[in-house]
């Protein structure tokens, strides 16, 4: 992500932008020219940042979950969530424009969801998530699913403090969603080619055609085939689950964060 | 689409720059926007009459300033153009690259209108 405070945003390609008589420029006509270099999404960047401290200070691991609408993310959640069983302590924070249907799909196998209704908005962004956040005990917790609203342009635009992006890429919606949707794939930590199971049948759709219009993003995200429905592919995901809380824990550990400030936060704190 | 959310987080920033230097009126909104930003500048410029009435830079012009979408290869070490979903290498074709520029979408800068009451007031 890019950052306002460093300058580090400043890059070969756009220094030239930057107008060489300093900040501050008057012109002719008496009017003012402020140079300012700023990320439009400055506010949601921050905000994401102190997400990110948060989950961070409680050791969890926050992943973004990120597809088509009805690609199965909510499916995938159901049986990451038996298959885990008591290994890692869960919860889900859905996003969708209406309904609860989704966090009460992951409720009914005993797992915390909080739903975010976004209305209108395509999209989830960081303060949404902050407020939702708020709604659960990261202290209780190792893994928090970030369920975003189905959508491969807008998610990909707002960071919303997850440590990694998964993106699903079900079978019967073709192998060049990649190379249509390249800022939400070059956003990918991992690529999950979702109702595999449907591979035989669905023939037309090449996995090798897939991932090479990944690597022309290039990204290095592994690639995976599986199907919530039969379990194929489960294993390999839940392993990079694994590795993934594993590397965060040890990041964590050498990195400590300090989130110092208090929050009112009338659910937990009188605990 | 996202385009509004964006145009009203611009809003709120260049309120903010504007009060900062006593500015009356904001006269052009320059961005400078990369192909991998995300962003479709059509989209972003629906929105921006919406988001932008009744504030400060009510009838701004909005000037959008591309960024080119350029790689660093990891291999051969030498930059080159891309395009949005072709990032490979321009001279040996290695998809290992790094974006150089192209996923920006930055506030470049402002021109503003003094406040007259401003500058009366400091001349006395």
């Amino acid at each position: 992500m890019m950052c306002d405070t460093c300058g580090c945003n400043i890059t070969h390609g756009n220094e030239h932008l930057i107008s060489a008589g300093g900040k501050l420029e008057k012109t002719e006509s008496g009017r003012e020219t402020v140079d300012v270099l700023h990320s439009l999404l400055h506010e949601n960047d921050h905000a994401a940042q102190h997400n990110r401290e948060h989950f961070n200070s409680h050791g969890v691991v926050a992943i973004n979950l990120m597809s088509s609408p009805g690609a199965g993310k909510t499916a995938l959640l159901e049986a990451t969530i038996m298959a885990l069983g008591d290994e890692f302590k869960l919860a889900v924070i859905e996003g969708d424009l209406e309904t609860e249907n989704d966090a009460e799909r992951i409720r009914s196998h005993g797992v915390t969801a909080v739903q975010i209704t976004t209305g209108s908005a395509c999209h989830l962004d960081a303060h949404m998530v902050h407020d939702a956040v708020h709604n659960l005990n990261l202290a209780d917790l190792d893994i928090v699913f970030i369920e975003n609203v189905g959508n491969l342009v807008c998610p990909a635009s707002f960071d919303l403090g997850q440590h990694s992006n998964v993106v699903l890429l079900s079978v019967p919606e073709g192998d060049d969603k990649p190379a249509k949707y390249p800022v939400m794939f070059r956003s990918a930590d991992m690529v999950m080619l979702s109702k595999a199971d449907l591979l035989p049948v669905l023939d037309d759709f090449n996995p090798q055609r897939a991932e090479k219009y990944l690597r022309n993003l290039a990204n290095t995200a592994p690639v995976i085939h599986t199907s919530a429905k039969s379990g194929m592919g489960m294993e390999d995901w839940l392993d990079w689950l694994r590795s993934t809380v594993g590397n965060n824990r040890q990041s964590v550990q050498e990195k400590p964060v300090a989130h110092t400030h208090d929050h009112p936060d009338p659910q937990f704190s009188k605990a | 689409m996202h385009e509004l959310a964006l145009c009203q987080a611009l809003m709120s920033q260049v309120e903010a720059i504007a009060l900062d230097n006593d500015a009356s009126r904001v006269v052009t909104i320059t961005l400078g926007m990369g192909p991998l930003s995300g962003v479709e500048e059509q989209l972003l410029r629906n929105a921006y009459p919406v988001a932008s009435a009744g504030t400060v830079a009510d009838g701004a012009e909005l000037l959008v300033e591309s960024t080119p979408l350029r790689v660093m290869c990891r291999s051969c070490g030498k930059q080159s153009a891309a395009k949005p979903n072709r990032l490979s290498c321009g001279h040996c074709d290695d998809w290992h690259t790094e974006l150089v520029s192209g996923d920006e979408l930055l506030l470049l800068r402002l021109e503003m209108e003094k406040s007259k009451l401003t500058e009366t007031q400091a001349m006395h």
